[in-house]
């Protein structure tokens, strides 16, 4: 047997691969019907994919598989060449060695179960498991493709899978028991029996769970690894359908219940006793005993611990929406203190006999034996491959076929992938995308380049227990997810290295912390975090680093399972994303509340453009939004040539506005009642709210002192700190600070130099940077149809690390979408999270160094910024050198961590950690390249590169980045064809992006641009996001007037369609349809000419063509089916949207159409490339 | 004999000294910029971040050969009018004048490029529309800035250094010859 499953390896992985691409969820099955998978051979792409592949990786891997390892070195070039394609590659090794034997008989006995399912794939797996379960046995060997079928059972969505199979199996569908099972039953084949019979029930629900949400956490449950099944399947009562918690409540009869009494069999002592106590809140997680014998086993590999890795859901409790509300509740649950009285177990094998609860007896061989290897292994190994030894020796006879099933949990922490992948069919195209990065494309050929649905970010090529806890790319990105081991090999590739962040992101989930110790490493004073290894109990090293640290008793006691003895699966090391609760030891003085300042604009422009109306009407409604708690406090201030400031002390009858006329020596007339709590005076600042835009009706003043408006306020705020909204109009006029026109218009088209992007004055930049110093942080909202010189005014915000929001030509009847956009971008802006004195620190590997930021902020230390304010929506970018070669180590990891004032007063660090691989081959390097956080990147350098030196500079330097990155692809590629284009895929849409941000904005020469659009579109690269980057690069194009329920998304009750992405060139357009291009910040839907009637009838709710308005700024709510579907598909794309986008309907014969026609990037213009004639360029630049 | 080439040479001796110490200042300077005190604790602390800024902010100004802003320069609580780059570039200027009046070729000669890179880098290199960004507070502290800073403090050190030998031999010289 074992020889046949072993002959062919390569087989098997074909098997996988293909049926991973294939078939998404489904796919995983069916290898398990060929046994070893056969099948599919032919199906299989040409070996010559896996050539590439360094077989590196390989020889570790035998160390692992111990006994059949004579015969691994025939396949070990197959083997790494699957590593590469597919992620899952590490998994797949487990089958191979010794496991063989067992699993082909199973797989042919497939009777019994298949009645049970519905998909008649899965049927088979199932009984080939069931089979294990009746023969102790082989309880090792099989335990793990068990654990793996049941995890798949749920992907693919046969739910009732579970229940059939439970009574049988034990080992229900949740992904978390496949964890441990296999650990379990590898170690020994007890243990199960009593499980079995308490969990029945859950499984089906559990693995319903599991299925449907699949949500935030970015750990997957299932680990092919550690199926320590009984532990795992645990009824999730609690409404929080997290994998997780499944695993690990598993044995619980009572949900809410410590699950300690679930297992009864073999708890030792200690554990028992400490079970009960517990707030019903807080979730338990399974039994730590498990991993640890298990992760103590595996020694270096400590991430292994990962598989907990589910653990993000479980420390439910903990988890704290960004609703600060629950601060609180976060610090009770995780506590670390509450344990620190029960003792603490003071030997090793007495902790580790206490964990297993299942084990009777935990076999001591079996652990030990594998212990050896992974702990030598682990600093050599591959990186890809560090962390999969574990999971492998367990998983036994997953030949190809299993690995699927495995994997298939893992593809679906995120949600959105979670969708895509249902919608495509695959496994949300990693393996496949994997497999494909390298594949040299001839672009001049390649029409059709764009990925159908917006494409996912390429996954670092990690062991699936590494992945699983990975940081999520939404937050955190690098712009090769391979880090070059070299700066040599780094400039070989031509590519920049860099990091995009964007650490404050809401998030739906987040481990909250509370703990008197925050574990970090002595010498870096990194968090602890999941990448880290423990040496063994009471040490960790740091991944930084390399510190060898000491694990603080505090840190023994998890509070998520309240146990002793278990630091790896504390909530810090099983999330990538934390946040802990500060301790008084960082602050020094007490946190500040929150201080709203508003300055306002009321000359004469500003009342002209009734922009007061709409704010004070926003302000109005979401005061009791705004964040904070008891001690927020608020004020206005308002300017035209004089300052005006507002009393609005609590008990005055109505507000009291002080005028100071001295504008070239601001003071402040009274100290304590223009900054009022808001609590108490909510009255009077309705009061004022209301009488605002009446107030200055007929004023005459058109001169605007916002230098002085805005030393005033820097002086009202000086004693707290907070953040101050400015609302500018018009050019500041008078005092410090006053700035003249410095923009020619005949210039805007000018194709030469554009001059006047840098500030003309330091004075906006000064009283930023001493706003940050007092932790004021200037938000501005420019309002103007003039030339306000925003490249000075923004000055004020960049270096405060406020944000700018810029509305040209804003009036309050004449432009309703703008008014529309403020009134939205109002609402999000006053309501969303906001961070006081924030700092954030960026710490990478030793040997990576951070050279350059971007983004809003004062860089204070090499590594620190400051942020006087941190809001939820800015993004920051980072470059980065390598300064000493990382060939020890094959890890690179990155840590954020921001630490901050929370709008209710409490100190807060939010760390994230991204953990990437290290190559030293050019190929790989390619492979791994991460186009659109190297566009972002590019952009960012870009701009600075025009500001700092000129515009065609800057242009120059983006086609050189194109050009340069080809060449030295081509230089690398022997054996490529020298005529054509060639890119890697990975890099296949490094032109486009590059052409599309020539033509942008803030980049471009030769079209009619304004300096302060194009500065603002400047400010916008600088600090936005990376999607939202991405959108206003290259926007998305669909065709909605014909959208069909095919390949449509389910989403509760409404169905999403899905068109296809469009190319955005003219010739996708045509006069019968309709187009919806979405741009970020605006979306446009272009109707053509000649457009089907009934969808301007159903959906714009016209009669004809003719008859649509030129200004439309919404798609009006019809009961049609067709608007409906138009209108859930547009709700779709706005989900994940902070600030709404304005909306504007085009008409195919409107003059607004060329705003639209200017970002169809692929078309020529008169001033600019075609994509064609860009690569043409490329080309012959290159050939020079 | 006591020429005036010699008296230029002794002059010179004195006053590259005082170079000396200028770019030892220099790299101290940013040497405190760069080490940011190591306590964690304190980074996260908005008191320290006062601080901070004023340090960076005092540095920068008494680099920078024009005034900080004035509001700034009232929190400067050490030397706030001094600034650093002035006097050294016209100490160095006065000494290609006075070898050039000596005749001095071979010393002129390489003196030049210093003169040169002073002249091209602060006044006509500047970026901003201001002229004043090379020691731009808020850019200084990204990494290859800063690098960038230290490097060029330590070649000029070793700069004047070499020179100031060098001013040492040919004053011997001269006197010895003359």
């Amino acid at each position: 047997m074992s020889t046949q499953g072993y002959g062919n390896p390569q087989s098997a992985v074909n098997n996988y691969s293909m049926s991973s691409a294939q078939n998404g969820g489904g796919a995983a099955t069916v290898p398990c019907q060929n046994g070893p998978g056969q099948a599919y051979p032919a199906m299989y792409p040409p070996s010559s994919y896996y050539s590439s592949a360094p077989p590196a990786g390989y020889p570790t891997m035998t160390g692992h598989s111990a006994p059949p390892a004579g015969k691994i070195p025939v396949s070990g070039t197959d083997y790494s060449g699957n590593y590469y394609q597919n992620s899952s590659g590490p998994s797949l090794y487990p089958a191979a060695p010794g496991s063989q034997t067992a699993a082909h008989p199973y797989s042919t006995s497939n009777a019994p179960v298949p009645s049970l399912q519905q998909a008649a794939p899965y049927a088979m797996p199932a009984g080939y498991y069931g089979q294990p379960y009746s023969q102790p046995s082989h309880g090792q060997t099989h335990a793990q493709p068990q654990q793996m079928q049941p995890s798949l059972v749920p992907a693919s969505s046969s739910n009732n899978l579970g229940a059939p199979l439970y009574p049988i199996v034990s080992y229900p569908s949740a992904p978390g028991s496949s964890q441990y099972g296999t650990l379990r039953s590898s170690q020994t084949g007890i243990g199960q029996p009593p499980v079995s019979t308490v969990m029945p029930p859950p499984p089906t629900q559990s693995s319903l769970q599991q299925y449907s949400q699949g949500k935030g956490a970015t750990p997957t449950p299932a680990h092919p690894g550690y199926g320590a099944p009984p532990l795992s399947q645990t009824p999730t009562v609690n409404g929080q359908s997290n994998a997780v918690q499944q695993h690990y409540d598993q044995n619980l009869v009572n949900p809410m219940g410590h699950h300690y009494s679930g297992a009864p069999p073999t708890s030792t002592g200690p554990n028992t006793e400490r079970t009960p106590s517990g707030t019903p809140g807080a979730s338990v997680h399974s039994s730590p005993g498990h991993h640890q014998g298990l992760l103590y086993a595996d020694r270096g590999v400590n991430n292994a611990v990962s598989s907990a890795a589910g653990d993000h859901s479980s420390s439910s409790s903990d988890h704290e929406e960004e609703d600060e509300e629950d601060e609180e509740a976060g610090g009770d649950s995780s506590s670390t203190t509450t344990g620190s009285a029960s003792p603490v177990p003071n030997s090793y094998e007495s902790l580790e006999g206490g964990g297993y609860q299942d084990l009777a007896a935990p076999p001591a061989g079996v652990p030990n034996k594998q212990a050896p290897p992974f702990g030598y292994n682990y600093p050599t190994m591959h990186p890809g491959y560090q962390q999969s030894p574990a999971p492998r020796p367990d998983s036994s006879p997953a030949h190809g076929g299993y690995n699927p099933s495995g994997y298939q949990p893992y593809s679906q922490p995120f949600p959105s992938l979670n969708e895509l992948s249902s919608a495509l069919g695959g496994l949300s195209g990693v393996p496949e995308l994997e497999m494909e990065t390298l594949r040299p494309l001839n672009l001049l050929q390649e029409r059709n380049i764009l990925p159908p649905k917006q494409a996912s970010p390429p996954e670092p090529n990690l062991s699936s227990d590494l992945r699983k806890v990975n940081c999520s790319p939404d937050t955190f990105r690098c712009t090769l997810t391979n880090i070059p081991q070299t700066q040599a090999l780094l400039n070989k590739a031509r590519l920049p290295l860099g990091l995009l962040l964007h650490p404050f992101r809401d998030l739906t989930q987040l481990p909250v912390i509370t703990s008197n110790t925050i574990v970090r490493c002595r010498s870096c004073r990194t968090y602890i975090n999941p990448f880290v290894s423990f040496l063994d109990q009471r040490r960790w090293k740091c991944n930084l680093c390399y510190r060898v640290n000491d694990v603080p008793d505090e840190f023994m006691y998890n509070p998520v399972t309240r146990s002793y003895g278990e630091p790896h699966k504390r909530p810090e090391v099983q999330n990538s994303t934390v946040e802990f609760i500060a301790s008084s030891d960082y602050m020094l003085r007490p946190p500040q509340p929150a201080v709203y300042l508003f300055v306002l604009d009321v000359s004469h422009n500003a009342v002209e453009s009734g922009y007061l109306n709409v704010f004070c009407q926003s302000l109005l409604d979401n005061l009791d939004k705004l964040p904070g708690d008891t001690r927020t406090r608020i004020g206005f201030v308002t300017f035209d040539s004089t300052i005006h400031f507002y009393n609005l002390q609590e008990g005055l009858s109505q507000p009291q506005m002080l005028v100071v006329s001295d504008i070239e020596d601001v003071f402040i007339p009274t100290h304590d009642s223009l900054l009022v709590n808001l609590k108490e005076s909510k009255e009077l600042v309705k009061d004022l709210l209301n009488a605002l835009p009446g107030m200055f009706s007929q004023t005459r003043e058109t001169q605007s002192a916002l230098g002085p408006a805005l030393q005033a306020a820097y002086k009202l705020m000086c004693p707290t700190g907070g953040r101050v909204s400015v609302f500018q109009t018009q050019l500041p006029t008078l005092g410090a600070g006053l700035l003249q026109s410095r923009e020619d218009p005949n210039l805007r088209s000018s194709t030469k130099t554009v001059q006047h992007l840098a500030p003309a004055t330091d004075f906006y930049k000064k009283l930023a940077l001493d706003c940050s110093g007092q932790q004021i942080g200037v938000d501005l909202f420019l309002l103007s149809s003039q030339y306000s010189d925003l490249a000075s005014l923004a000055c004020v915000s960049k270096y405060s690390a406020g944000s700018v929001f810029y509305y040209p030509s804003f009036h309050h009847i004449h432009n309703t979408a703008q008014r529309q956009k403020l009134q939205r971008d109002l609402q999000r802006y006053l309501s969303r999270k906001i961070g006081f004195e924030a700092v954030m620190r960026i710490r990478c590997t030793k040997g990576l160094s951070i050279h350059t930021f971007h983004g809003n902020f004062f860089v204070r230390s090499t590594d620190l910024l400051s942020l006087a304010n941190v809001n939820p929506d800015s993004g920051f970018a980072v470059q980065m050198s390598i300064e000493e070669s990382l060939a020890d180590t094959s890890l690179a990891c990155f840590q954020a961590a921001l630490l901050y004032t929370s709008s209710k007063g409490k100190r807060r660090i939010r760390v994230h950690t991204l953990c990437l691989p290290v190559v030293s081959q050019l190929s790989e390097v390619f492979a791994g390249a991460d186009i659109q956080a190297i566009t972002c990147l590019l952009a960012n350098m870009a701009i600075d590169r025009s500001v700092s030196s000129s515009l065609s500079d800057a242009r120059d330097a983006l086609v050189n980045a194109v050009v340069d990155c080809l060449s030295a692809y081509r230089a690398n590629g022997s054996n490529i064809q020298p005529s054509g284009l060639i890119a890697p895929a990975a890099l296949r849409l490094f032109p486009l992006y590059v052409l599309a941000l020539l033509k942008q904005k803030a980049l471009r020469t030769g079209t009619s641009t304004r300096l302060d659009e194009r500065v603002f579109s400047m400010c916008e690269f600088k600090s936005q996001p990376l999607h939202q980057i991405m959108r206003m690069v290259h926007p998305d194009l669909y065709r909605i007037d014909n959208m069909t329920e095919q390949g449509a998304l389910h989403l509760n009750d409404s169905v999403v369609p899905q068109p296809p992405l469009l190319q955005l060139t003219a010739e996708k357009l045509t006069r019968e349809g309709a187009f919806l291009m979405d741009c970020g910040s605006v979306m446009y839907l272009w109707v053509g000419k000649c457009c089907n009637e009934m969808f301007i009838r159903d959906v714009m709710g016209f009669p004809n063509y003719a008859s649509l308005p030129s200004s439309m700024t919404e798609i009006p709510e019809l009961q049609t089916t067709y608007s409906e579907r138009t209108r859930a598909f547009i709700s779709w794309l706005l989900e994940s949207r902070t600030f709404h986008p304005a909306f504007h309907v085009v008409k195919d014969d409107a003059p607004a159409k060329s705003s639209f026609f200017q970002h169809l990037v692929e078309d020529r213009t008169e001033s600019a490339f075609s994509y064609y004639e860009f690569l043409l360029h490329v080309q012959q630049q290159m050939s020079k | 004999m006591f020429t005036f080439a010699a008296f230029c040479y002794m002059l010179s001796l004195v006053l590259c000294a005082s170079l000396i110490f200028f770019a030892i200042w220099h790299i101290t300077a940013f040497d405190e910029l760069q080490a940011d005190f190591k306590v964690p604790i304190d980074q996260g602390n908005p008191l320290h971040a006062r601080e901070r800024l004023r340090n960076i902010e005092r540095i920068c100004c008494l680099l920078r050969k024009q005034n900080w802003h004035s509001a700034v320069a009232k929190n400067c609580p050490v030397l706030p009018q001094l600034k650093l780059v002035l006097p050294e570039y016209s100490i160095h200027v006065l000494f290609c004048i006075m070898f050039l009046c000596a005749q001095e070729w071979l010393t002129v000669g390489l003196n030049i490029p210093l003169l040169f890179y002073n002249t091209w880098s602060r006044y006509f290199h500047s970026p901003t529309d201001t002229k004043e960004l090379l020691y731009d507070p808020a850019s200084v502290m990204n990494g290859d800035t800063l690098k960038f800073c230290q490097k060029e403090a330590w070649c000029k050190m070793s700069f004047f250094v070499l020179s100031f030998f060098y001013y040492l031999y040919c004053m011997i010289y001269t006197l010895v010859t003359s």
